[in-house]
């Protein structure tokens, strides 16, 4: 009966007549049209300040919450690739352009979303004045800044290292720009750019709340959506509604795995180097119904066709005389170079000023140093929540990373933990905390580590398995046990990828902190002391000399550390306990 | 009679050089003059760093040269040349694209339309023996039927001139044998449009297999040493004897050259000074060759392309092999020979421990840096002096990478020698004993 089944299943394939397929393929290409036209015209309907948007707990209403963020992420999304392939390519290919983009991403990746929002809002509501354009504007840039920089840096590291070969016969076969870069860099950069997404997305999951919701002018603009309808839960201690929220969200991921990320990971496979083929590749349904349906070959072709031309678009087509042009010897004059410098120079004496001036004009001393402490009461929880953590993941990391079959599995739960955002945890910690008399001081703490502690597992588990078998064997075979196995072969191999790991988890945390110190659930607000608090305190009344203190402190601490910390122990790790000798 | 035939590729006293630190040049190519005939597959062949990869990037027009011109059809050379297509060591393939893609992708950058690419890249795949693979990634191919889309990457756009860096080095034996053949029947046979070929190579057997002329480069820096004609007839018997003499004649020209160049008569020993680059040798493989020569099978003496056939090393591993042991006084070339010396033969017969001390004394006695850091050693008071102190030394003649990688070799010498000892954490050398 089975094979019956298949026979007919197949054999409808040859005829000319569309195929069960084909229908499932079409009728979900329409509807998820349909869903994208509606839902963009509700995010521009008219829209005053002031005017406060509907909102309801309601259950019903979730679906079209989830697809407000749905578009929302989508649209962020866009722009970050967008981004990423503007300014990181320009870095890589000028030296000077390098010298301002990267480290201005640097200390971009530092700053806390809510202070990006509070400080960019003014300026989309401007642009689009009477809409509802402005605030969602907002806030896709929002989930956007939670997005784009760990993209931008890993698309740039990537075109730093195309081998020289590639280059070289790029060169020899007169590859234009516009063709080396889609058939060259791009998908040389697209494993690394593709586990940056997924990242990414994570990331942006977790601000949800905070850039769903847009204070401007001590008025607060709650945008529908997935991570706003999660604030109304924690306002109204609704716990249905927290369970209701999280069963859309997971969806919501889902839907994300399958059309975008599944697809693009069958694709960068067939060329990985490194992927020992782990037996099944990872299903998609997109995949599958690329495959089965008639419709969806011709819309195959038709993508390859389309890529086709542009990829080798004529005006972008390298004509004999720039090819000549490339190779001319670039020297630069002494004087463009002295002219760079005291551009260079002008421009970070003149925005220190503007810094210093801003400040202290409109704040004192003394408010600076407070701002400093506080900076340092916050240094002092992500310290303490590193080590906490570390003591806790680094065995189950260990543990899993040395069973590959465990590991497998493991690795796209803890992806889907990693996108889970803090808030929801705050009615089990507010609680808690209130129910115990506990210090609030202390206990917020651990909601800091939650989105962050994650990395630090992912590294050790891939670090774990990483070891080569014949270390394992060899060190089972000198019969080292307990301690000493973890003191001369674990914690040593697994060094380089666990200081990966904490340095992003330490990164991250900074920027929980002001999610993190403020923990509400209901008519209960607990605010720990801190540089978090501090920030968030100051969004909220859309204070701007405060809300830009605030973050040149972080900013401040966090590059200093990420100097001379991190940046030392990176070091150690890749030339002491690199295992590729 | 080839030199009557229209030039192609045409390079004038080209110079090239490299910055090394600030103000500091190094010079890989020195006034080299080259032509290429049509009709003529020419081998460039040189030790590593004798700037034979260099010169074919320059003839490219991938990188320009410091000084010189260079001519293609008569016309100067500017950029990356229309007419020439090269064949790359590591193949160079994009992982991403298939067979089929990677083959079109020169076509594509010539902006030829999309059913044309296809045919004319199924028909390059067809002739170089790939049919059945177009739609596999490079991933799935083994390392020569990858070099063969390497190939019909190349030959699909017709090129003029075929350029390959080292084509078949990558490869092993028997492969790069059966690529070898199958290249020279497709130039035979004209189903190709190319009117000539330039290939780097350091493997001497390869090149007399293949070339009708040999350009021979000496390093430091790379200048024509020699140009051979090869007149062989295809295809080209390697127990022939002429074929024999040829390699044979390559091998003593390309070793004898450092004593010439010295002019020293007589003396064949190597002298080296504090500026003279090391080779990168094991001691273990030193010991092996020693051992070897000095085994009964060869009684103390050796043919050096019988060496080299015996111990299945290119001449990048041998040359310096042999070049150490003639430093060492353990060895010297003799007639295209390598024979042990008296010290040689001693070393050959005796124990691990024995074997240290003599090689402790040799090192002391004939690697001018050696005797000097363990002479800074013995003057100081703690008998401690740190590395760095002796690589600024060393760059006072060498550029900064070569410094390091000399200074390393030595240290691992010393080591060996227990003529001092080593921290690496603290990049101290010592005479402490650890």
């Amino acid at each position: 009966m089975r094979e019956l089944q298949t026979k007919i299943f197949t054999g409808s394939r040859t005829l000319t007549y569309p195929n069960f397929w084909d229908i499932v393929a079409l009728s979900t290409l329409l509807a998820a049209l349909v869903l994208v036209a509606w839902g963009a015209k509700q995010m521009a309907v008219p829209y005053h300040v002031g005017q406060t948007l509907p909102l309801s707990l309601d259950p019903h209403y979730l679906p079209r919450y989830a697809l407000f963020t749905f578009l929302r992420m989508s649209v962020a999304l866009l722009f970050s690739l967008l981004f990423t392939f503007v300014f990181a390519t320009w870095a890589a290919k000028s030296r000077r352009a390098e010298q301002i983009i990267i480290p201005c991403i640097d200390i971009f990746q530092s700053l806390p979303v809510i202070a990006i929002l509070s400080i960019t809002i003014v300026g989309f509501i401007k642009l689009f004045p009477g809409s509802l354009l402005g605030p969602e504007c907002a806030a896709v840039f929002a989930i956007f800044t939670s997005q784009v920089w760990n993209m931008a840096l890993s698309f740039y590291q990537s075109l730093c290292t195309v081998p020289k070969e590639l280059k070289e016969a790029a060169k020899m076969f007169h590859l234009s720009a516009w063709q080396r870069f889609w058939r060259i860099e791009v998908p040389f950069a697209t494993p690394g750019l593709l586990w940056n997404m997924m990242m990414s997305m994570s990331a942006s999951w977790f601000f949800l709340t905070v850039s769903e919701s847009v204070t401007v002018a001590d008025q607060t603009i709650t945008l529908p959506g997935l991570g706003s309808y999660i604030a109304l839960a924690i306002k109204h201690a609704d716990l249905h509604a927290v369970g209701y929220v999280i069963l859309a969200m997971l969806v919501v991921i889902l839907i994300y795995d399958q059309l975008l990320f599944r697809p693009l990971i069958h694709w960068a496979e067939k060329f990985r180097v490194e992927s020992e083929s782990s037996g099944e590749t990872s299903f998609s349904l997109f995949n599958f119904i690329l495959h089965k349906t008639r419709l969806m070959q011709y819309v195959g072709l038709l993508w390859e066709k389309t890529s086709d031309l542009f990829v080798n678009v004529r005006f972008l087509r390298q004509s004999p005389e720039s090819s000549a042009r490339a190779i001319k010897k670039k020297r630069e004059s002494f004087l463009s170079q002295c002219l760079w410098k005291i551009f260079v120079g002008l421009l970070l004496a003149g925005s220190l000023g503007v810094l210093a001036w801003f400040i202290f004009t409109t704040l004192s001393l003394s408010i600076f140093f407070h701002a400093v402490v506080l900076g340092a009461i916050t240094g002092l929880r992500v310290l303490t929540v590193l080590i906490v953590s570390s003591l806790i993941w680094v065995p189950v990391g260990v543990w899993i990373g040395l069973r590959p079959r465990v590991a497998e599995k493991a690795q796209p739960i803890v992806q889907l933990l990693a996108s889970f955002p803090a808030n929801l945890l705050f009615p089990i910690v507010v609680s808690l905390i209130v129910r115990f008399h506990l210090n609030v001081e202390i206990w917020v703490t651990p909601l800091m580590i939650l989105g962050t502690q994650w990395y630090i597992l992912f590294n050790v588990i891939a670090g774990a398995s990483a070891i080569p078998k014949d270390l394992k064997q060899a060190v089972d075979n000198f019969g080292l046990k307990g301690w000493l196995w973890w003191r001369k072969l674990i914690l040593p191999a697994i060094f380089p990828y666990y200081v990966t790991g904490a340095i992003t988890a330490a990164g991250g945390a900074w920027n929980t902190s002001i999610v993190a110190e403020v923990a509400s659930w209901g008519d209960t607000t607990l605010r720990a002391t801190g540089l978090g608090a501090y920030i968030t305190k100051y969004a909220q009344q859309g204070n701007f000399p405060f809300i830009v203190l605030g973050m040149s402190v972080m900013c401040f601490y966090v590059l200093i550390l990420n100097r001379f910390v991190w940046r030392r122990l990176y070091l150690l790790a890749m030339r002491r306990y690199s295992l590729t000798l | 009679m080839l030199e009557s035939r229209p030039i192609i590729v045409d390079l004038q006293s080209i110079n090239k050089s490299f910055k090394k630190a600030e103000h500091q040049e190094l010079l890989v190519l020195d006034n080299v003059n080259f032509k290429l005939h049509e009709g003529e597959i020419v081998a460039l062949l040189g030790k590593s760093g004798s700037g034979k990869s260099t010169l074919l990037r320059i003839i490219a027009g991938l990188i320009p040269p410091t000084a010189g011109r260079v001519f293609y059809r008569n016309k100067p050379v500017k950029g990356p040349v229309y007419g020439m297509a090269m064949v790359f060591q590591n193949f160079a393939l994009l992982p991403w694209l298939s067979v089929l893609e990677n083959v079109e992708i020169g076509l594509e950058a010539l902006g030829i339309p999309k059913d044309e690419r296809r045919a004319r890249a199924l028909h390059a795949i067809d002739i170089i023996g790939l049919d059945g693979f177009e739609s596999a990634y490079p991933k799935e191919l083994s390392g020569g039927m990858r070099q063969r889309v390497g190939f019909a990457r190349a030959l699909v756009i017709n090129p003029d001139v075929l350029l390959m860096d080292e084509p078949f080095s990558a490869l092993d034996v028997l492969t790069a044998d059966n690529l070898r053949t199958d290249l020279l029947d497709l130039w035979q046979d004209k189903k190709t449009n190319t009117n000539g070929i330039i290939f780097v190579t350091h493997n001497i057997e390869e090149a007399v297999f293949l070339a009708d002329r040999i350009v021979i480069f000496d390093s430091d820096p790379g200048t024509v040493m020699a140009d051979l004609k090869v007149n062989l007839e295809h295809p080209r018997n390697d127990q022939d004897v002429p074929y024999r003499k040829i390699v044979d004649e390559i091998y003593g020209l390309m070793l004898s050259l450092p004593h010439a160049k010295k002019g020293i008569a007589g003396i064949r020993f190597k002298h080296i000074d504090l500026a003279y680059r090391l080779p990168d040798v094991n001691i273990s493989e030193l010991s092996g060759l020693i051992e070897m020569i000095g085994s009964p099978e060869y009684e103390g003496r050796v043919g050096l392309a019988e060496l080299a056939e015996a111990l299945h090393l290119n001449i990048d591993d041998l040359f310096p092999l042999i070049e150490l042991a003639e430093i060492f006084r353990f060895s010297q070339i003799v007639e295209g020979e390598v024979e042990l010396t008296l010290a040689g033969k001693l070393f050959a017969d005796s124990d691990i421990l024995e074997r240290k001390k003599m090689f402790a004394r040799h090192l002391i006695k004939y690697i001018p840096f050696a005797k000097r850091i363990r002479w800074v050693l013995d003057e100081r008071p703690g008998h401690r002096a740190s590395k760095e102190r002796f690589l600024a030394e060393l760059e006072d003649f060498l550029s900064e990478d070569e410094a390091e990688r000399v200074l390393k070799v030595i240290i691992e010498w010393g080591r060996y020698a227990e003529i001092f000892a080593y921290d690496d954490k603290a990049g101290m050398l010592s005479l402490e004993n650890p």
